[in-house]
């Protein structure tokens, strides 16, 4: 049987942009909030350096430098209309989580502490500039829980532990979801004027990733397979320092509080590819110059890491040599203390993980799988959209990492992740609500969990021989390899057909239990499904995609090219085979101009 | 290296009672995670077994279990810091299990409702619309509580807890501290009002046992020795 429920917006994921969402939703309209998860679980609260945002309190910013930092990160594919929205955004969305009680940091005079990172600077000197407003390393903890305080404080209606499986459309528009309890296995039906996808994103598809095993892309493939398209898949973020081995992320912040990355050969490196900000270039520029590097032999001990250095004294050494100065005029120098105070989770991960003390010692890291660019078309309100020319369809919303504005680009600046979340998730839940208020609820078809009983059905009946676990394996190895920092045709095509056998034996994938309670071999064989749609889309609009930009690095086709590629890919699953369009870039202010750091 | 892993299993919908099984994982190294160990059990022997995991690196807070008599999570423990290659794997105890290493998290989430884990006075106006001004000292003063990741390590590792699970408990406790000892929040009375019920933090026998199970290294007992002083004194220092 199916259980049934009515809300008039239904909000899938409990991450920031869900919860953002939720916040402003249930203001005006019966809101409810489902989640694979338990909402404090999510994986924004991994976040670690900051969230980025214009305030000026340590030196001069403007939302303005913010929004061309944001457009030349972006290597010019994001849509400037809405990358400037956000960044004019930014200011009061971080004084609004201020007052919802998030515990910034402070500078000295009590005010939300700010720090450089990547890619964001003073556009007069060039300088990087202060501007991730942070609460230690652990920002997007912070924000997770304050957003969940607030929700449980306002009464939020929250089905943890229920995981969707299916979008239910009526005449071109949103009219609910499906899901599966996973404590029972019983399958409920969330009948809704509006739905907002805000399910986060698929880095789980390669094999070295700071991501959560949760993050499996399963809105974006709902979508997907719901006949609508994904934007922009080929683009998708190689963090520069993850540790060596686990992908766990140490953040830019690392950089931004004077870190320096450093070669086998104990040379800093980054200034021969990034000679005005060096170590705090965009994620994209210094994960390609750690390949290079470690292709050219210059790797610690020959193998495939580099040092991440923030021991006191070679920081000191380098702000000397870089002429760093505190916001007062004076010479930049740290101390051990200082690093712990303002780095504390990124110390005890490096002493668990790696038995390595980084005030003594330096941190072996690779670049790791970090952060979904593209994702499920929207305009700024959230409202997602279908075609080439952004059709909204009606009552059905995407924001946060699932979502593509597209605000990133081809490459996204650290600490935009939050901003994004907080700005579009509150404003796709304002759209939502308001349009709930507008419309009534649509007669559901008698069959609407059909399709997914079925499927079920199917999946816990083969008789076949597959384990989930070696074809993820598989899938994970084959994208690292080839669909990762550096790409070429014959390697991504390689992989595609890789993904289409490994689909041939999916469906062949036994399962052992059979059971409805906390059936988690049912689940992750799923996500697997999920997970292998997506990764086929992403190879298929990234061989064809013939140029570099941003995260998107070829090597038989080095150069951007804006005269034939400055514009989105929409990619449609359709009959068994990707189908590419494309759409224009939104440029108001900015021409494309050559990108250096 | 070869690792034996002794894992507790319970699933109503077989009819079994509950019972441990034995899994070898031949080729463990000792830089895995007791959480990778235990991915490839599920993964290539056994699927039907059954745990909460997600960020796979100590802060989602999902994958709490007793591993060899302990409290941890089975992401923040590596082979080595274990010293022997004997695993033994039970669910978090004083919840009930639902599956396996799955245990039902509402009473620990209700207890942690019941504190009003929430900024009391977010609509409170500030002048010129911009941030509040607090000073590095007075934020200092309840950092540590803002670690909490609603593990339940602490909680299901307290004697008194075991005893009677209407103890709100030490994770509870730490969430109220993190408000209680913020100057922005106007909430405080009301939270010492409720830890100074029966079921409050006068529970606690400073048996130190959340102490050392936080995977988030919060001094808890402090703590809840703060809560304790609090309301004796009346005074929020």
């Amino acid at each position: 049987m199916t259980n049934i429920h009515q809300f008039e917006v239904v909000i899938v994921g409990a991450g920031g942009a869900g919860l953002m969402a939720a916040m402003f939703a249930s203001r005006t309209a019966k809101t409810a909030v489902l989640s694979k998860l338990h909402p404090t679980r999510s994986h924004t609260g991994a976040a670690q350096g900051g969230i980025g945002a214009a305030l000026g309190n340590l030196e001069e910013d403007h939302p303005d430098w913010h929004t061309y930092d944001s457009v030349k990160g972006s290597d010019y594919l994001g849509d400037q209309d809405a990358i400037e929205f956000m960044c004019n955004e930014a200011v009061e969305a971080i004084y609004d989580l201020e007052h919802m009680g998030l515990p910034f940091s402070r500078t000295p005079e009590g005010r939300i502490a700010q720090r450089p990172f990547g890619g964001h600077t003073n556009n007069v000197t060039g300088k990087p500039v202060m501007r991730s407003c942070y609460a230690a390393d652990r920002t997007g903890h912070m924000i997770l829980q304050t957003l969940y305080q607030q929700c449980l404080r306002n009464q939020v209606n929250f089905f943890d532990e229920f995981q969707v499986l299916d979008l239910i459309l009526v005449k071109g528009a949103a009219a609910g979801v499906v899901a599966v309890e996973l404590a029972t296995g019983e399958l409920h039906i969330f009948h809704a004027k509006a739905v907002i996808f805000a399910t986060g994103g698929h880095g789980r598809i390669w094999e070295i990733t700071s991501n959560a095993y949760a993050y499996t892309g399963d809105g974006a493939a709902i979508v997907l397979r719901r006949g609508l398209p994904l934007e922009d898949m080929e683009f998708f973020q190689f963090h520069p320092t993850g540790i060596y081995k686990f992908g766990i992320l140490i953040t830019e912040g690392v950089r931004g509080e004077g870190g320096v990355l450093i070669n086998g050969e104990g040379q800093r490196f980054m200034e021969h590819y990034a000679p005005h900000v060096k170590d705090l270039a965009s994620r994209d520029v210094i994960s390609r110059a750690m390949y290079i590097e470690m292709r050219e032999g210059r790797g610690v001990n020959g193998k495939r890491y580099l040092y991440l250095d923030v021991r006191p004294e070679i920081v000191n050494k380098y702000a000397e040599i870089d002429g760093r100065t505190r916001p007062d005029g004076t010479p930049y120098r740290t101390t051990a203390q200082e690093i712990l105070t303002k780095l504390p989770d990124i110390i005890e991960f490096c002493r668990v993980y790696l038995g390595v003390d980084p005030v003594t010692q330096p941190i072996p890291v690779q670049p790791t799988a970090h952060y979904t660019m593209g994702g499920i078309p929207t305009n700024q309100y959230g409202q997602v959209v279908y075609d080439e020319k952004n059709s909204p369809m009606p009552g059905l919303y995407a924001a946060g990492e699932a979502a593509c504005v597209s605000v990133h680009g081809a490459n996204r600046l650290g600490t935009n992740s939050l901003l994004d979340l907080v700005v579009f998730g509150k404003h796709a839940g304002i759209h939502a609500a308001r349009y709930a208020r507008g419309v009534a609820f649509q007669d559901l078809p008698a069959d609407a969990a059909d399709p997914v009983r079925q499927r079920l059905d199917e999946m816990l009946n083969r008789t076949g021989k597959e384990k989930t676990a070696a074809i993820a394996d598989a899938m994970k190895a084959a994208m690292f390899h080839h669909v990762g920092v550096f790409r070429t045709e014959e390697g991504m095509k390689e992989v595609i057909e890789d993904i289409r056998a490994l689909k041939e034996r999916y469906r062949h994938v036994h399962l052992d239990d059979r059971g409805k309670i906390f059936n988690t071999d049912l689940l992750n064989a799923w996500e697997l499904g999920n997970m292998l749609d997506l990764a086929e889309v992403i190879a298929a609009s990234a061989v064809a995609r013939q140029e570099s930009r941003g995260a998107h690095a070829r090597q038989d086709f080095t150069k951007r090219d804006d005269v034939n590629w400055l514009k989105h890919t929409l990619a449609w699953q359709k009959e068994g085979a990707i189908e590419l369009r494309y759409k224009p870039v939104v440029i108001t202010k900015f021409q494309p101009k050559e990108r250096v750091y | 290296m070869k690792i034996t892993l002794k894992i507790y299993r319970y699933n109503t919908e077989d009819g079994k009672p509950p019972h441990y099984d034995t899994f070898v994982v031949p080729d463990a190294e000792e830089n895995d995670l007791v959480l990778d160990l235990l991915e490839c059990v599920r993964g290539y022997q056994d699927g039907t077994l059954s745990f909460r995991r997600s960020c796979a690196h100590g802060i989602c807070g999902s994958d709490a279990m007793r591993i060899n008599g302990r409290n941890y999570l089975a992401c923040k423990v590596l082979v080595k810091d274990l010293g022997t290659d004997q695993i033994t794997i039970e669910p978090i105890l004083g919840l009930p299990v639902l599956k396996d290493l799955i245990v039902d998290m509402n009473p620990f989430y209700e207890h942690y409702r019941s504190v009003l884990p929430f900024f009391m006075c977010p609509d409170d106006p500030v002048a010129d619309g911009k941030e509040r001004i607090q000073t590095p000292e007075e934020r200092e003063r309840y950092d540590d509580t803002t670690k909490c990741i609603l593990c339940a390590c602490c909680t299901t590792s307290c004697p008194s807890f075991w005893a009677d699970g209407r103890y709100v408990g030490p994770a509870a406790i730490v969430n109220a501290h993190r408000f209680i000892f913020d100057n922005r929040d106007c909430g405080a009375e009301d939270r010492l009002n409720i830890l100074n019920e029966q079921m409050g933090v006068w529970r606690c026998r400073t048996a130190f046992n959340c102490t050392e199970a936080c995977p988030r290294d919060i001094n808890i007992t402090k703590a809840i020795a703060d809560v304790k002083k609090a309301i004796t004194t009346g005074k929020i220092e």
